[in-house]
Parts: C-alpha cells; structure tokens; sequence
C-alpha cells in the first residue's frame, strides 16, 4: 500500500485551510463567515489525521474527535447569534452591524 | 462617676457617626444630635458633683485609655486631664451647646441638610471637648484641628453660594496660618523635653529654662500664642471672623462665639507655667488684646449686618479675654469666657430669630421698631446686650469684665495704658450694642414679622437669657489650677467708674439712635471716610489682599505657564493624546477587520517564531 506522503496532505490543509480564511476576511454574509469557518477547522483536523496515520499514533484522531465537538458547538451558538443579529437589524451583513466601535 | 470621662468626648463622637451612617427623617435627627450633646452635659455635672463641687485641691484626675503612637521615645497617649479648668470648659461646652443645639432644631427646621447639619455640629462638640480635656499638646492639637475642620464644613453648609464656600476657605487658611505657629511651638518643646504631656512640659520648663535659657520660654510662648491668635480671631489674624458669619447662626453662636474662637485663651490658660516664665510673651498677650478690642470695638460702631456686628463684638470680647490673660489674671479670663459663652451665644440666637422671622434680612436699617412683633427676642436682646455692655450688677458681665479691669490696673509699666484702653472699649461696647438695640427694636417700623412660638426656640433664650443676668454669681472652681497668686487689690472706685462709663455708652447710644436720628447721621456723613476705615476692620482685608493673595494668585498664574510645562510636559500630553486617537481608530466595529487583525497577527507570531 502506497501511503499518500505526509507533505501532500499538509499541503491540502494548508490550502483549504487558506481558502476559508480568505472566505472568512472577504465574506459579508455571515452565514457564508461560518460556513468557512467550518472549512478552516476541517482543514486543521485534517492535519492532525494525517500526522496521526504518518507516525502512527491515535492522538491525531481524539484530536480530530474534540475539533467536530466543537464544530457542532461552534455552530449551534453562532446560528443563534445569527438569528439574534437578523431579528434586530434585519439583515445578516457582517459590515453593517458595527455598533460597537471605539 | 470619673471611670466615665471618656464617654464625655466619645458621646458626640458616636452620635455624629451614627448620624452621618444612616439616613435619618428630622425628629430623629434633633434627637440623636441634641440627645448625645446633653447626655454629656449631664455626665459632666454628675463627675462634678461627685468629685466634691467647690472644694479645692479636689479634682485633678488623669484617665489614660491607650498610648496613641510611639516615636522616638514620644509617646502621647489618648487620655484626659480633668482639673476646674477643663472641667468649666466642658460645662460651658456641653451646657450651651445642648442649648444651642435645641435652638437649631427650630432654626433649621425644614433645610434640605438637616441632618447633615446635626452630623456635624456633633462632630464639633466632639472635637472641641477632646481639645479641653487632652492631657498632652498632641491629643490637643488634634481637637484644635478638628473644630478648624467644623468650622470650615459649617461656614460652608449652604456650599450653593459660592460666597460662603469662600468665607470658609478664608477661615480655613487664615487659621492655619496661627495652627502652622503653634505647631512649630509644638515642635520645640518635644525636642527639648521629649515629651508633650501638658503638666510635664510645664513642670520641666520651669526646671530648665532659666537664665540664660530664658529666650527658650520665650520662644515657645510666642509661638503658641501664635496659634491662640489664629483660632481667637486676635489682631493680626482676625479677619476670618466676620466672614464665617456666612454659616447658619446658631452655628455662629456655637462654634464661632461660645467655644472654638475661645480655644486660644483656653490654651494660653492651659499653659500658664510657660507663659509666666516670660514676662515678654505675656506682655505681647495683653498687647495683642487690648488692640484687638479697641479696633473690634470701633469696627463694630459702623457694621450695618446684625450677625457682623455681634461678630466684631465676639473679636473685641475675646480681646478682653487675652488682656486679662496678659496680666495675669488667669480666672478672670476664664470668667469672662463663660460669661461672654453665655450672652453671645444669646444675642446670636435671638438674632437668628429675628433673620427668621424676617425672611433673612439682616441689615438693620431695614429693621425698625420690631419690639412688638418679637417680643421673646425683645427681651433677649436686652439681657444679652446688658450683660455684654456689663450694666452694673444685674449683669454677668459687669462681673468678669469688672475683675478684668481691676486686674489691669495693678500692673506696673503699661498697666494704665492698658486700662485706659478697656475702658474706653467698655464705652464702644455699650454704644454699639445698644446702637443695635434701638435701631433694630425701637424708632420706626418697616418690616414686620411673625416670632415663631415654638418651645425649642424659647427654652434656650430663656435659660441663657437668665444665665446672662445671674451667671456672674457663678463661680469656676479654679482656686486650684492657677496657683499663682493673683492680684486681689480692691479699689472701690473702678467698678463705680466702669459702672458709669457703661451707663454713658447706653445714653450716648440712646442720644443719637433713639432720640436725635438725624445728629447721628449727620456726625456719619462728617465722618464719612473714617466710618469706611472703621466698617472696613481698619482696612486689614484690603492690606492681606494686596500683601499675601495677590502676589500668590499671581505666581499661581505665572506657574500655570511655566517653562518645564511648554516644553517638557506638553508634547508628553500631546503625544499620549495622539496614541489614544489613532488607537481608538482601529476599534471600528468591523468585525471582518478584527479577523484580518487576528490573522494578520497570527502569521507575525509564527513567521517570528520560525525565523528566531
């Protein structure tokens, strides 16, 4: 069995891991912020699988195990803020709810 | 009975804590203020009684609770003193003060700050009898702080009118000047005796300074008379006085005519071995004195406010007191003290009744024939004017200011001046008192008023309106405390002679104020410049002001703008102040530009980390 090599899978993360970033920062409807957010947390679970199948070792999959808790939690509260932030301002555009500034 | 003199002070104390802690409506109020204050008056006659009355040699008692710090082997403690002199001085203070603080009751009633007011009229008793029965100069000194603080907090009660919060910051500073003297007397005798304990001091001051040590004694006397001369409103330090007349006046008659203005003389008597060791320093008293009483007195002559004038008559009082003193004539002093406590504490009350019961005028020639309208402060006037103008025999005053004018002329050297000069301020008292009596009683009606008919008005006028006649038969048990012997020469002719020039003050004033109106304005407008330098208090607020504020409100402004400020500390300023802004700037609200900041931060810390 040919293992794919550690770099490959590291590089796919690293890509991915930037494509939600940049959807993250470039985004203005906050759902499709969350929806990248996902992206970038599945990127950095990634990372920890292949490092786990590289050396071996199960941490790497507890790992991945905690970060789609967290997801599933992330989620959860942020689709409420986000219902939250559209019954009082009517919209979900990230840059229009700017209220607290400095 | 003598176990519970600390209560004496600690009674007040608690009922000004207790007030000031908790909200409280105006029945309680009064009665917590009045109810401490009288509690302790009533300890003080049961601790006098039982410690023998009149009997000499009988009372002289120290309670010592604690030792309050200790530095360099000086260690006061918190503890009392009780001899016939500090016992007379908490009668006068718990005695009156109760009274005075019954008559507040009905002068305040309905003030926003009632009970704030009470707070701190219980504050001040406190302090004031702390200040009485210390038994060390430090314990003294921080009752002589205390009631400087009162004073300022009661001058400034109605702090609204900024005019009243300046009368009480020039109370406050001009005393301090005094309180800054003594201190530094302080200072010199706990370097030379390591201790301040008041009867020590005296004892080793007696021991040591002598010969050519004498200039020592000398020294400190001067110094804490210094401090006498700022709290007792004495010339050089007495143009306080007439402004603090901007509190509420049964403040005036408590704190700035019955007790705090007499702590000077309270402390002079206090440290009588001291000042008999200097000849000079007691001459300077009774200079200071008989100075301040003639240019009070004349001052007085051409005041048109009620409460100025009984103002200038308390600096001209307590000039008697400091003469006396300054001849030796120690319970003479005393004496007059607890006379004066007792009529001008009612002439200040019966004067508030008659601002109260004209919706605060206070110029008497907006007042006129008002006898009928109030008769309670009528009479009151008249026991209190009497007493103060000393109208013979029937008056306390007649009294101490009798024992005080035979005492001066006993002394040798400038004893006849000094006399010359009480006398001639017995007649300018007589005038200016009974000036007001006729202006503000008699002649022709122009405003009139409704004498409130309450008891806590009359009860107190009443008492001290009896006292001011009889208290002159009250004695002060002092036998005991001065016991140097003092001069008790009879010459029958001086009480005749003193009798008589009263008696021609109360006509003269009759003459021109009652009788011919018009040949006293006439010998007003002949005068006219001199009733200005008079009415003025002989022109030392315009000297002070052009001596001492303006230079320092000058170098005030000038130290605003100066050099270290333009260019050390403003660009400081200016650059804080610029961070700030662009700082500020990046808390926008975006909450897309704060991910880019965590990003962005994110990679400087790892391609740091990876390149270090």
């Amino acid at each position: 069995m040919n293992a794919i090599p550690l770099e490959h899978s590291l590089l796919l993360a690293s890509i991915l891991f930037c494509m939600g970033l940049a959807g993250v920062l470039v985004r203005r409807n906050i759902i499709f912020i969350l929806m990248s957010l996902e992206i970038m947390f599945n990127a950095a679970g990634l990372a920890f699988v292949a490092g786990a199948a590289h050396w071996g070792q199960p941490d790497g999959q507890v790992m991945f195990l905690l970060i789609l808790t967290l997801a599933a939690a992330e989620v959860a509260v942020g689709l409420a803020i986000v219902l939250q932030v559209f019954r009082s301002f009517h919209t979900v555009d990230a840059d229009a709810v700017s209220e607290l500034q400095g | 009975m003598l176990n519970l003199l600390w209560m004496i002070p600690v009674l007040p104390l608690a009922g000004f804590l207790l007030l000031v802690l908790m909200p409280h409506g105006e029945r309680r109020a009064a009665l917590i203020g009045c109810g401490s204050v009288g509690i302790a008056f009533l300890l003080a006659v049961g601790i006098f009684v039982q410690s023998g009355g009149w009997a000499p040699g009988s009372m002289a008692a120290t309670q010592t609770l604690w030792t309050w710090f200790e530095v360099e082997g000086l260690r006061p403690g918190i503890g009392f003193y009780l001899d016939g002199l500090s016992l007379t001085m908490t009668g006068i203070i718990t005695g009156v003060g109760f009274l005075i603080h019954v008559y507040s009751a009905y002068y305040m009633h309905g003030d926003a700050g009632f009970a704030r007011y009470f707070a701190w009229l219980n504050l001040f008793v406190s302090a004031m009898l702390v200040l009485v029965l210390a038994d060390n100069l430090v314990l003294l000194y921080l009752g002589w702080e205390g009631v400087g603080l009162c004073s300022y907090l009661l001058i400034g009660f109605w702090y609204r009118n900024p005019e009243n919060g300046y009368a009480a910051r020039k109370a406050f500073v001009v005393t301090r000047v005094g309180d800054t003297s003594m201190a530094i007397g302080l200072f010199l005798l706990a370097t030379h005796f390591g201790t301040l304990d008041i009867q020590a001091v005296q004892a080793a001051a007696a021991r040591d300074w002598t010969g050519e040590e004498r200039w020592l004694a000398t020294l400190a006397a001067l110094l804490l008379l210094g401090g006498a001369v700022g709290k007792s409103a004495q010339l050089p330090l007495q143009t306080w006085l007439p402004d603090a007349m901007a509190g509420p006046t049964p403040v005036s008659a408590l704190i700035h005519a019955a007790t705090m203005v007499t702590a000077g003389v309270y402390l002079i008597a206090r440290m009588h071995g001291l000042y008999l060791l200097s000849p000079t320093a007691l001459t300077c008293v009774a200079v200071v004195g008989a100075a301040t009483l003639l240019l009070a007195g004349c001052t007085a002559l051409c005041q048109r406010d009620i409460k100025r004038i009984l103002a200038w008559s308390t600096v001209s009082q307590i000039g008697y007191m400091f003469l006396a003193l300054g001849v030796g004539a120690w319970s003479a002093a005393i004496f007059h003290l607890m006379t004066h406590a007792f009529f001008k504490a009612l002439l200040f009350m019966a004067a508030g009744t008659v601002i109260h019961s004209l919706h605060e005028e206070q110029d008497i020639f907006n007042m006129g024939g008002l006898r009928r309208d109030l008769p309670f402060a009528y009479f009151s006037f008249l026991a209190g004017g009497a007493s103060l103008a000393a109208l013979p025999l029937v008056t306390a005053g007649f009294y101490s200011k009798d024992a005080i004018l035979l005492a001066t002329w006993d002394v040798p050297w400038i004893g006849w001046l000094l006399w010359l000069v009480a006398m001639a301020g017995a007649l300018i008292t007589a005038v200016y008192i009974f000036r007001l009596i006729f202006i503000v009683f008699h002649g022709e009606k122009q405003k009139s008023g409704h004498e409130h008919a309450g008891l806590e008005m009359r009860i107190p006028l009443a008492v001290l309106g009896v006292l001011a006649l009889v208290g002159g038969f009250i004695r002060p048990p002092l036998d005991d405390v001065f016991l140097v012997a003092e001069a008790a020469a009879h010459h029958a002719w001086i009480p005749v002679l003193a009798s008589l020039v009263s008696i021609l003050g109360v006509g003269i004033a009759w003459h021109f104020f009652l009788r011919h109106p018009a040949r006293a304005l006439a010998v007003a407008d002949q005068y006219a410049g001199l009733g200005r330098f008079w009415g003025s208090g002989w022109g030392f607020d315009a000297l002070y002001d052009r001596l001492f504020v303006n230079p320092f409100v000058a170098l005030a402004r000038a130290s605003r703008r100066d050099l270290a400020d333009r260019l050390l500390w403003n660009p400081v300023a200016a650059l804080s102040r610029l961070s700030h802004e662009l700082l500020s700037r990046t808390q926008n609200g975006q909450m897309r530009w704060y991910a880019g900041g965590i990003a962005v931060g994110c990679v400087l810390v790892v391609t740091g980390s990876v390149m270090l």
